[in-house]
């Protein structure tokens, strides 16, 4: 298959401006800011059923529609803080393919009125935000973005901005906060920052991949992307497949292609050819799907396939656990991540992660009894549904569905 | 004091904001803060505070929060091993028990001639090529990917005599 997203991979050099040009880059920016009205851009991108690929799954025309017009100035974020342990697909397009990244989220700032553009980009990617800045610095050059572009009245800029370590960063409320120069802590919403977002002004904030679609999707139409994937999750989707596989990486296919395929087709499958005991599909805040059925591979990967499996696609992170792994070691693994990560501002998480890091830690160890195996599965039910982000409620996933679908993992190391 | 020393720095960094959002620039003068000793003491905290108008203690509230800030002396150069849940699949753990090992020190320790502190971090994106590690030093963050023990050390060396 043609890549529309990791076109590097077949077009080599395309990370220089004069070789994205020559292969259509910047027409369809160019075409929506001479030719088109914003909304019109906005109406193309909702007929193509984008939705978001940060892990949500939000319709992307839809949400650029909720922008407050009567509030202005407007701003754009980009979201580049790819924290989610097991994804690390951003990356590989803003090092591959960084201009079709830039160009869409330059469709999106017209589209939403936005005068200027943020890419917050975890602090650990230093070296992209470098090589970015300077393919900004050409497009300014090349009077793609700057003042008064193509002779309109319409004026552009994207700016870079590194965050410094910190997995909530990622939730669109505590980057902003951390774009603000802040600790990153999520807001309450309501507010959505397309009402009140950046310096309290009108925000629309999108994953990198997502953007990347967008000048594609403008090329080629929107029936043309909904001609790939399903009906409810068009077009494709990068696949950062990680784990105990021969050949882990992202791979571009379409949504809706099964599980089986990513990792035999593609990963190479599982190495020393053991068997797929577990698949975290969303990263570390997956529920675990319990493999006991060689048919569960043939899912789909979209978002309501996966939701049968009682798991989420979130960002396609896919993990592949095998049998030579035990879930208190796994688990012990997940909940460490949330206590270090949990950024203090509710108690559930807070305390939570806490307690529960404890009790992993203590049964992964040997140290536990069976009482304290109910006692974890208890403290992460009590969790659910209460805290003030998404983190909180990701930290309970794979704790509840490693305890409810493995529990003989556990009995096996806990004292009698 | 950073706009002495850093005039051309802070002046562009100043620029990416509107005025009204003034304080996004702490985090980036953050990090030119931090750039030659590897860690932010108390002055430049606040300089930067000055410079901004808020508090120190806001600023603190920020060093203290993200983990690539660093308020001690400690390695010229930081190697921050992934051992998160992918990385660990794929022998994180094992590569970090064998790298403390050869280098005889623990996680969170220092080299004794200074020159290589080693820490555990999460998730750095990078969970295909693992074993891997971030370097943080004076010249920024640098990736390192698919790498062995052997290969690290080799690079311990390089820095130790970039340090020297």
């Amino acid at each position: 298959m043609t890549h529309i997203l990791l076109r590097h991979r077949e077009i080599p050099d395309i990370n220089q401006l004069s070789v994205y040009i020559k292969n259509g880059g910047l027409a369809a920016f160019k075409n929506a800011v001479t030719k088109m009205k914003p909304n019109e851009v906005t109406d193309v991108v909702k007929n193509s059923g984008l939705r978001g690929r940060g892990g949500a799954g939000f319709p992307t025309g839809m949400k650029w529609s909720f922008i407050d017009n009567k509030n202005w100035p407007h701003y754009i974020v980009a979201n580049a803080d790819e924290s989610e342990p097991g994804t690390f697909k951003d990356r590989e397009i803003m090092e591959g393919n960084p201009f079709q990244f830039l160009e869409g989220l330059m469709i999106g700032s017209y589209a939403v009125g936005a005068n200027a553009a943020y890419i917050y980009l975890r602090g650990e990617f230093w070296e992209i935000a470098e090589a970015l800045d300077a393919k900004i610095a050409e497009l300014e050059e090349d009077g793609y973005l700057g003042d008064t572009l193509f002779g309109t009245d319409y004026s552009l800029r994207i700016y870079t901005h590194l965050g410094a370590g910190a997995y909530i960063c990622g939730e669109e409320t505590a980057l902003l906060e951390s774009l603000e120069g802040k600790r990153g802590q999520p807001r309450v919403r309501p507010p959505f920052p397309p009402a009140v977002g950046l310096y309290n002004k009108p925000t629309i904030i999108n994953n990198v991949e997502t953007f990347t679609n967008v000048p594609m999707i403008m090329t080629n139409g929107a029936e043309w992307y909904k001609s790939m994937g399903t009906a409810d999750a068009p077009g494709v989707k990068i696949f950062s497949l990680s784990g105990r596989v021969r050949k882990p990486g992202n791979y571009e296919l379409p949504l809706g292609t099964t599980f089986r395929e990513l990792i035999y087709t593609h990963g190479g499958g599982v190495q020393e050819s053991r068997k797929v005991r577990a698949i975290m599909p969303a990263g570390a805040s997956s529920s675990l799907i319990l493999v006991d059925d060689d048919n569960i591979l043939d899912t789909q990967m979209d978002y309501l396939e996966v939701r049968k499996l009682k798991s989420e696609l979130g960002s396609a992170s896919v993990i592949i656990v095998d049998d030579t792994v035990s879930m208190d070691w796994l688990i012990n693994k997940t909940v460490h991540f949330f206590q270090h990560e949990s950024c203090g501002k509710c108690t559930p998480c807070r305390e939570g992660t806490y307690w529960m890091s404890h009790l992993t830690e203590r049964i992964h160890s040997g140290q536990a009894g069976k009482a304290d195996v109910d006692l974890l599965l208890n403290v992460a039910k009590q969790m659910q549904g209460k805290c003030l982000c998404a983190l909180g409620e990701f930290s309970t996933m794979a704790v509840v569905s490693s305890i409810e679908r493995f529990r003989e993992d556990f009995d096996n190391v806990v004292k009698a | 004091m950073l706009s002495k020393k850093y005039p051309k720095e802070v002046k562009q960094i100043l620029s990416k904001y509107p005025p009204e959002g003034r304080r996004s620039a702490l985090m980036p003068l953050l990090f030119l803060a931090q750039r030659e000793e590897g860690y932010i003491n108390k002055a430049a905290m606040q300089d930067i505070a000055e410079m901004l108008d808020i508090t120190e203690t806001e600023v603190a509230g920020v060093v203290g929060f993200y983990t690539l800030y660093h308020e001690q002396k400690e390695g010229k150069h930081r190697i921050q091993v992934c051992t998160d849940l992918p990385c660990a699949l794929r022998g994180a753990d094992k590569f970090m028990d064998d790298l403390c090992g050869n280098l005889g020190i623990k996680v969170g320790e220092t080299t004794p001639d200074g020159a290589v502190t080693i820490e555990a971090v999460t998730c750095l994106a990078a969970c295909d090529k693992a074993p891997m590690f971030q370097t943080q030093g004076p010249e920024g963050i640098k990736y390192h990917e698919n790498m062995t023990v052997e290969k690290t050390l080799e690079l311990v060396e390089g820095l130790r005599k970039n340090t020297a």
